[in-house]
């Protein structure tokens, strides 16, 4: 295979996991790293590198859209960024001392999670909670527009649970090049009780910036490689930008249920070739 | 606490404006640049046989900022390439650098500082992780 064929197959499918990835909301950069290594017989350092860069142009893309529409929660997001960020810079020092194999384990471990997560019910979310002093304090209650019209107000809970997750959502975008979206909002909507819109906008917003935290160190550390990075950029954030688009029209319920079984064989797929060796 | 939302409420909705067009402009400057470089790098050596099966890291010059910005100035396709990654990566952190601004015309010194932290971490990142490797 030449160069030229590469860039347009690599292309071709990074334009088919952002599509996906947008119009299931879990992500495209979860199934970019898989696709690279198990199809594209890609060094899964490569693959970490370029899955990176194009989850920072998918986030900063679509939380431009965004911002404008008051969910997203700038305060709450700056706060947790300094876990994620620091999280992040751990998560890519660690990637350098871990074996091939042993990344491919985790991100096989990481897919299946995933899979799992996506189809599990979410809990009813609690409204009207009291005051969080911490919270208060750090001036993080906000209002939002509510679906029944109005702006409804909602106070933040468990501030030290969520910044400790938080931590760990950046360190696994670090080691896997991932934007690892469904933790962070895990840790908003779960345990610091925040509504489920603004937790997956405040998220999104943060993901760029967790994934920026990362790629200086792999910039450096040379582990982003022009040729490859190059269309799987252009391919995720054409794809995802598509997603976006038809998202409002499409019926996404039978999509999600595939597309989580496509994430949990490409899990047992890495987790298998990571303990065999084959990677 | 309601008051606290109404008092900040404008300025914050006034610089996510801001915020959610820098983010826009960056992505798409990058995506340009990166596409330019992919028809440069392409045009001259898209008949070569493809390799990354084998991990060798990237030659000096396409890792650190210095270097990047002589291989883009070179003209060399990948160099381009590699400039337009780096606006990419630049983006969030502008954002972040202009989030300080807009906390700093709130006067909200406790979130100045975050967002400073924050800003730190990833120019350190950016241009100081090198020095680790």
């Amino acid at each position: 295979m030449n160069n030229l064929e590469f860039t347009l197959l690599v292309a071709a499918g990074s334009f088919g996991a952002g599509l996906l990835g947008s119009l299931t909301g879990l992500g495209g950069g979860v199934v970019l790293v898989p696709l690279l290594t198990l199809f594209f017989k890609v060094d899964i350092r490569y693959a970490i590198g370029a899955s990176l860069v194009s989850v920072i142009a998918t986030s900063s893309g679509a939380a431009a859209a965004y911002v404008k529409e008051g969910f997203s929660n700038i305060r709450i997001g700056m706060f947790l960024e300094i876990a994620t960020t620091i999280g992040a810079l751990t998560g890519a020092f660690l990637a350098a001392f871990i074996s091939t194999r042993a990344l491919a384990v985790i991100f096989g471990v990481m897919l299946l999670y995933s899979a799992y997560l996506s189809r599990k019910p979410r809990p009813r979310a609690q409204r009207n909670l009291p005051q969080d002093s911490l919270a208060t304090r750090l001036r993080m209650n906000g209002d939002f527009p509510s679906e029944e019209g109005g702006m409804r107000h909602y106070n933040v809970h468990r501030v030290p649970a969520g910044f400790s997750l938080m931590f760990g959502a950046g360190a696994l975008s670090g080691l896997l090049g991932i934007g690892s979206g469904a933790v962070k909002v895990l840790a908003m909507d779960q345990a610091m009780k925040i509504p489920f819109k603004v937790s997956t906008t405040t998220s999104n917003f943060m993901i760029g910036v967790t994934a920026a935290a990362s790629a200086g160190v792999y910039l450096n550390r040379g582990y982003v490689d022009p040729g490859l990075a190059m269309p799987v950029m252009l391919g995720v954030l054409a794809g995802s930008m598509l997603g976006a688009r038809i998202l409002m029209k499409a019926e996404t319920k039978v999509l999600r249920v595939v597309f989580s079984v496509v994430i949990a064989v490409l899990g047992v797929q890495m987790l298998y070739k990571g303990l065999t060796g084959g990677i | 606490m309601t008051e606290t939302a109404d008092q900040h409420g404008w300025t914050d909705q006034k610089l996510e404006n801001i915020v959610g067009n820098l983010l826009r402009t960056g992505v798409s400057l990058a995506a340009l640049v990166v596409l330019l470089g992919g028809i440069v790098y392409l045009t001259r050596h898209g008949r070569e046989p493809a390799s990354y099966r084998v991990f060798r890291g990237e030659p000096s010059d396409l890792k650190s900022l210095p270097g990047i910005i002589r291989a883009a100035l070179g003209l060399h396709g990948r160099g381009i390439i590699q400039f337009g990654l780096l606006l990419l990566i630049a983006t969030p952190v502008f954002r972040v650098a202009l989030s300080i601004w807009g906390f700093a015309a709130e006067k909200d010194h406790m979130y100045m500082l975050f967002t400073t932290i924050v800003l730190i971490v990833l120019l350190y990142s950016l241009l100081g992780s090198g020095s680790a490797f």
